[in-house]
């Protein structure tokens, strides 16, 4: 099946979401679009998912134009797609999300869930998907919750296959798995719509690259191509590639982790016996996939988590029993890795957020009461010190773009003196200017001695920001590498296995000493993401 | 880095804020408008129907609705509709007869009767509005009773339970002790405050420590308190003496909210209360430290706990706050003069539970806006009253008109589209009326 | 290769070990602990209270004819109420010894747990009835009558909110259904044409709802409430202008007959309370199977209950998410309406102002203390109306419970459902949450 887009734009109210795109899937091609995030390349796919009506252009299957009002369009024309957040029920199990919306029924619609469990055996065998029908999808993995939504996509006898970047939440080896998928359907004829904005993987399994920049086509690309043109293509000017830094000069212990057990609802251990020590003036990197204890490791720090045992304390003193308030006023400053969700009140004025966590110290709150003077004063200055586009310190902070948002996160948590600084996925779906002076702060913050963590699951953020790397994987710590550590040793630390020793041996806990003494950082600067030009060197 | 941020003293509080950055959120080409003229600023409103505009057109459209209703339920203009085609005048003229004669019953009774002015005393000409703040007055408090659970992402359904508490401590400190003037009155108002405190506190314990879903949990005391009020009124503890009705003791003089215009108008001090507490809601949400927890709590809980704020201690404290404003009302219900004897009956609340709902979100949950909402369903409650008496229309078509105006100030887009207006800017509507969250495709 | 890589993800999710492990086991050991104790201490008052505060040598004598019924006597049960209600609190302490001791099944927790709130209600009602007579089958008989319309109604409610739309209108589609029964059964003598009427305003009531919660994005709750107000006003109103001018005309509907099923309704004691009933309560019957097996075996069920738990699935797999909500929250205002037209048509034959006195909340209640499951819902409705029962038939007798107190049951025990007391309850996801298109 051929798939043509023909001048496609979409717009959302002022904003121009896709500028007259043009793209042509092949049959039995694997077609990347490459972009940034906020490229427009996710409001692309759900126009062509009938998700989002087109405000122009057209969509031609084989020659034919079509118009897609819903998903059931799209799907009859024999598209499917693997969204970014999976679209599963997750109360249902595999079977039934698989049949969801094409039910194999008998009289009166009786479901019939003989019939549906076979078809999925069936799909299982055929390409190697192997999924239990009867689980519920709440009780699998990510990576095999992906497979079910491919088993949808199968299902329906879709020919183009949308995947919306499919490896955000995959370890790297599940991602090899999920190119082995991949080009066993490729293989078999049907063809691949691949999202993504990692560069290495592109080069690994494009056939032809399509790279889109703020809503528009601005290239299309071979695979061979090296990763520095097609990142200058996908940004659009030279982005620096690496964080200025200087080799850190660590000091005392600060912050000392012991033993520490986190549990969630379930009774689950979701941070398990997490050893840590961190010094003054180092940045400590937490790399691992998404999902495996790092929010809930920063979480118990801040005091929003009750630990189930273990000790933290903070320059020798015990955070046990304080709350969040106590932690923050004490000195710790907080970047939450979901800032629209934890991190900013989308209603509140700029202003008022800039305050949010310092409302009840002077000089903005005294016995009670605000200062509305002060709070305004404060805003002019964080607006201005840390370039926040802002139309007026009142707008709503919701009105803002997700990378001021962030900087007025980070304007915040840096605005005070600190005994420990914590950002969680300090970049995530920021802009590349926003970014680099995210980093920036993060650097210059650490350079005053700061104690600092940064939890991030890309990689390559963590490689270039950090002075150390604790991957953790289920909960646990690891291991604790240099930052020089090779992409594949790091992937592999990712799903939990630990090179060239014995993985049945337990991870060791950390040796603060062993790891402070190290030659850490030889080169005095580190790459970073979105690193055109840099070897490969997994 | 981080330098202290010392306000001037000498700057001005009230200052405009200064021209930031004006630079546009990214994507977004949006044109900072130049301030209009107040002319034009008007003809804009009424164009893309704002919200006032809204407010008023529901009220309107509600007024129509009730006419039709009066129509449908009146025998003899239906009958006449019977030869509408024969005679069209006839019946088109009786309706319109019964119609406004009804509402003009509504206006001589809630705002001012002409009559008034010729045959009438100096107190006739101001009952009706005398009446009309009477009414208010402990919609007042039952609104603001809702506000400030809604600014804290709270369903305070549970006014009326709340009102009942309030009511009966205040009851009971009324008749239990005999204390000299203004003391038993503050007293009597601080047992109200205390009862309905403690029992929306229930519902904000049970929210901030079990997770109790607080809209279930205080329909539940709702009833809870009915049957607790029903129950106390045969104890010997309340229920008057030597009767088979379920009423209450009569209070102490002294126990009572006074009248500020002497016997012949009702209006009583419970309005000045009720202005006091509009102003210490607007206090609290504006200019403390808690009202800022609260409105954090309420619009994103995730970032306010992120923040250091404690959402269980905001929940409860909105809860309590909530229920010490409700509890209000229910002094008020007992020991005002809409209440001769100042005793406790079995349905003491009045439906004010419910009413408080609808005004609190006619009023935008503001603290004016309340106040306004309660005025206007005041001013309905005290003209449907007269007009059950004078026109024969019941005083029911009151709830009506208020529930249609509620549900049409819910979604202003309706109300645009009946009159053609355009649509205003997202995000410039909704208030406590919207959806909290919405599920939909991320683009 | 990479298969094995994978393979720790498939084979073994992770189980708590360790200090995990211990802190869950503590934990359940707690509650097990705490509520075991719970139900001894409450044995021991019910020991106190209802085995001692029993004079010895007196019996409690419970009527088994079901009254007005065409149906062969059965002989009363009488029991030594002293020796009863002791052994009863005995059992409410043995219930909780097992609780404690048997902590790990899920099924011995609820038998412990059936067994104690059993032996509870009966030790009570040995001691209230003590030298007295009380018709056990009549108080059977009136819990299903009591039970008929929040049955129904919570039946409505699991579809909406089942569907994503949380429907506290339940009363408003009761009060409408009962009165437009009344007014259309008296106008055209059709109570047939009675009971459609109540479906359609039911119906109405509930295509009110669905316009705004899904075409207004209103928020349901308040939404819910609002438009109960209104049923309450317009009843209100055209009841005071309308049918209390003209009863005979307008509100003089007359009751369905009672249809006995012969074999079924001679079994004693239940066959004449659930067999010879009238057509609406046999409907009932009909609906319950239908709603669950509906919801959970067909192709409407799955897409209403994918609707309700994640609609952006739904939407991506070509399911219309706004039109099935509609279309269930419309049809579960019909299943609202008929419990409606049971109070009017059903059983006292006329209607009167604010008749359904907070029905559709017991309704709302049964929904969520019956954790959103049909079957479930009519567990609690049918628990609901056992107390209201009870609390009418143990008046007469004077005891010292207050019947106010009984009449509470349902709402207390709600209080502690919700507050995840008495289990933990999960409404669907997406309840009260509007889906919107970009």
């Amino acid at each position: 099946m051929k798939l043509e887009l023909r001048g496609i734009t979409k717009r959302f109210g002022s904003l121009v979401a896709n500028d007259h795109i043009d793209l042509t899937v092949e049959p039995g091609e694997i077609h990347c679009l490459l972009g940034e995030n906020g490229a427009g390349k996710s409001t692309l796919m759900n126009v062509l998912y009938g998700l989002y009506e087109p405000s122009e252009g057209e969509i031609v299957v084989d020659g034919t134009p079509r118009k897609f009002r819903t998903a059931g369009d799209a799907i009859d024309a024999g598209i499917g797609m693997v969204h970014q957040h999976f679209m599963l029920v997750p109360v249902f199990t595999v079977a039934e999300n698989v049949m969801l919306g094409h039910e194999e029924t008998r009289s009166l619609g009786w479901l019939d869930r003989r019939r549906a469990r076979k078809k999925v055996l069936d799909l299982v065998d055929e390409y190697g998907l192997k999924v239990d029908p009867d689980m519920l999808v709440e009780d699998l993995p990510v990576g095999l919750q992906q497979r079910v939504e491919i088993l949808k996509a199968l299902v329906r006898d879709a020919k183009v296959l949308i995947l919306d970047e499919p490896t955000a939440v995959l370890t790297p080896q599940e991602t090899e798995e999920l190119f082995r998928v991949m080009r066993a359907l490729r293989a078999s004829g049907h063809s691949i719509v691949f999202i993504t904005h990692k560069l290495k993987e592109v080069k690994a399994v494009a056939d032809r690259i399509t790279v889109i920049r703020r809503g528009k086509v601005v290239g299309t690309a071979d695979p061979a191509s090296s990763e520095k043109e097609l990142a200058s293509l996908m940004v659009g000017r030279p982005v620096k590639l690496v964080v200025d830094k200087d080799r850190a000069q660590p000091g005392e212990v600060r912050l000392a982790i012991e033993d520490l057990t986190v549990l969630d609802g379930n009774g689950q251990a979701v941070v398990d016996r997490v050893d840590l020590r961190l010094r003054e003036g180092e940045i400590l990197g937490i790399a691992g996939v998404d999902g495996n204890g790092q929010s809930e490791l920063t979480q118990a720090i801040l005091g929003l988590r009750a630990p189930a045992a273990g000790k933290i304390s903070l320059d020798g003193q015990d955070l046990a029993g304080r709350s969040p308030r106590q932690i923050l006023n004490s000195g710790v400053g907080f970047v939450p890795e979901d800032r629209q969700h934890d991190g900013i009140v989308g209603d509140f004025t700029v202003a008022e957020n800039l305050v949010l966590d310092m409302v009840t110290q002077a000089p903005f709150g005294r016995r009670g009461s605000i200062n509305p003077g002060a709070v305004r004063d404060n805003a002019r200055q964080r607006v201005e010190e840390f370039d926040i586009r802002t139309q007026t310190i009142e707008s709503p902070a919701g009105t803002l773009s997700g990378g001021n948002q962030q900087k007025v996160v980070v304007a915040r948590e840096l605005s005070r003196p600190l005994r420990l600084f914590i950002a969680s996925q300090p970049t995530r779906g920021v802009d590349v200017g926003a970014m680099e002076f995210i980093h920036k702060r993060i650097v210059a913050e650490r350079d005053v001695g700061t104690p600092v963590i940064i939890v991030s699951t890309e990689l390559d953020e963590v490689v270039a920001l950090a002075d150390r790397i604790a991957v953790m994987y289920r909960g646990r710590i690891v291991d604790i590498v240099p930052p020089t550590t090779s992409r594949g040793d790091l992937g592999l630390l990712m799903a939990g296995v630990i090179p060239s020793r014995d993985p049945a041996e337990p991870a060791p806990a950390a040796e603060p000493d062993a790891t402070g003494t190290e030659p850490a950082a030889p080169t005095a600067t580190n790459e970073s993401d979105a690193t055109p030009g840099e070897e490969d060197p997994a | 880095m981080t330098e202290d941020n010392k306000s001037t003293p000498g700057e001005p509080s009230k200052a405009k804020p200064a021209p930031t950055k004006t630079t546009e959120p990214a994507g977004a080409s949006a044109s900072t408008p130049a301030k209009p003229s107040l002319g034009r600023a008007m003809l804009d409103a009424i164009i893309t129907g704002n919200s006032a505009v809204v407010t008023f057109l529901a009220i309107v459209l509600a007024l129509v609705v009730g006419g039709v209703l009066m129509i449908l339920a009146d025998q003899d203009v239906l009958d006449e509709y019977k030869y509408f085609f024969a005679a069209p005048g006839e019946a088109l003229s009786s309706s319109w007869t019964l119609v406004s004669d009804a509402y003009t019953a509504m206006f001589k009774g809630s705002i001012v009767n002409p009559d008034s002015f010729s045959e009438g005393s100096i107190e006739d000409i101001f009952r009706p509005i005398s009446e009309t703040i009477t009414q208010a007055t402990p919609l007042i408090f039952g609104g603001l009773a809702v506000s400030i659970a809604f600014r804290t992402g709270l369903f305070n359904i549970g006014a009326q339970g709340q009102i009942i508490a309030g009511a009966v401590f205040a009851s009971w400190i009324g008749f239990v002790v005999d204390l000299p003037p203004v003391i038993h009155l503050v007293f009597v108002i601080l047992a109200g405050v205390i009862g309905g405190g403690l029992y929306a506190g229930i519902a904000g314990f049970l929210k901030a420590r079990y997770g109790a879903h607080e809209v279930i949990v205080t329909i539940m005391l709702n009833h809870i308190a009915v049957l607790m009020l029903g129950w106390l009124l045969t104890t010997d503890t309340f229920r008057r003496g030597g009767q088979a009705q379920p009423i209450g003791k009569d209070a102490h003089e002294n126990a009572v909210l006074p009248n500020l215009f002497g016997d012949n108008l009702r209006i009583h001090f419970g309005i000045i209360l009720a202005l006091l507490a509009a102003g210490i809601y607007w206090w609290l949400l504006n200019r403390s430290t808690l009202g800022f927890e609260l409105r954090a709590v309420g619009s994103n809980p995730d970032a306010a706990r992120t923040a250091g704020m404690s959402v269980a201690r905001a929940q409860i404290l909105a809860m309590v706050i909530a229920g010490a404003m409700a509890g209000l009302a229910g002094v008020s219900q007992v020991m005002s003069s809409t209440n001769p004897a100042h005793t406790l009956t079995p349905s003491i609340d009045a439906g004010i539970g419910f009413d408080a709902i609808t005004v609190a979100l006619l009023g935008r949950t503001k603290p004016l806006g309340t106040v306004l909402a309660a005025l206007l369903f005041g001013a309905l409650r005290a003209g449907g009253s007269v007009m059950q008496a004078s026109a024969n229309v019941s005083v029911d078509i009151v709830i009506v008109i208020q529930a249609v105006i509620v549900l049409f100030v819910a979604a202003p887009p309706l109300v645009r589209s009946i009159f053609r207006l355009r649509g205003a800017r997202k995000g410039a509507e909704g208030g406590p009326l919207a959806a909290k969250e919405t599920v939909g495709v991320q683009s | 290769m990479a298969d094995t890589v994978i393979a720790p993800d498939v084979e073994a999710p992770v189980n708590p070990t360790g200090e995990a492990a211990d802190v869950v086991r503590a934990a359940a050991r707690k509650k097990a602990l705490i509520t075991g104790i719970g139900f001894i201490l409450v044995g021991l008052y019910a020991l106190w209270a209802f085995g001692f505060g029993t004079k010895s040598g007196v019996d409690a004598v419970f009527g088994m004819t079901v009254p007005n019924r065409d149906t062969t006597e059965v002989g009363d049960l009488s029991l030594p109420a002293r020796a009863v209600a002791i052994a009863m609190s005995v059992l409410c302490m043995v219930a909780g010894v097992l609780r404690i001791v048997l902590d790990r099944s899920r099924l011995a927790i609820r038998l412990s747990i059936a067994l104690f709130l059993i032996a509870f209600v009966i030790a009570f009602l040995v001691w209230a009835v003590a030298g007295k007579q009380m018709s056990f089958a009549g108080a059977l008989q009136n819990t299903l009558l009591a039970a008929v319309p929040l049955v129904l109604g919570a039946l409505a409610g699991v579809i909406g909110e089942r569907s994503g739309v949380v429907n506290i209108a339940i009363d408003g589609q009761f009060l409408f259904g009962a009165f437009a029964a009344a007014l259309t059964g008296s106008i055209t003598g059709s109570l047939w044409a009675g009971l459609a009427a109540g479906m359609v305003a039911g119906a109405l009531i509930g295509g009110l709802l669905a316009v705004f919660a899904v075409r207004y994005l209103v928020e349901q709750v308040v939404l819910g409430v609002v438009i109960n107000l209104l049923v309450t006003g317009i009843t209100g109103f055209l009841y005071t202008q309308l049918l209390q001018k003209d009863p005979e005309g307008y509100n003089n509907p007359g009751v369905f007959e009672n249809i006995r099923i012969p074999g079924l309704a001679d079994i004693p004691v239940i066959g004449p309370v659930l067999f010879d009933v009238n057509i609406i309560v046999y409907l009932m019957y009909a609906l319950i199977v239908i709603v669950h097996l509906g919801l959970f075996h067909t192709r409407w069920g799955l897409r209403a209950r994918a609707v309700g738990e994640h609609p952006t699935a739904a939407d991506t797999v070509g399911i219309k998410v706004n039109a099935t909500r509609y279309r269930n929250v419309i049809m579960a205002g019909a299943i609202a309406g008929i419990g409606g037209a049971f109070l009017t048509i059903g059983t006292v034959g006329t209607f009167s102002k604010d008749m359904t006195s907070g029905a559709g909340y017991i309704a709302l209640a049964a929904v969520i203390f019956g954790r959103w499951r049909p079957l479930g819902a009519v567990a609690a409705a049918l628990l609901f109306g056992f107390t209201s029962a009870l609390a009418t038939s143990l008046q007469p007798l004077n005891t010292s419970i207050p019947s106010q107190f009984l009449q509470m049951m349902p709402y207390v025990v709600t209080i502690f459902a919700v507050a995840g007391l008495v289990g933990k309850v999960r409404a669907p996801a997406a309840a009260n949450k509007p889906y919107t298109k970009g």
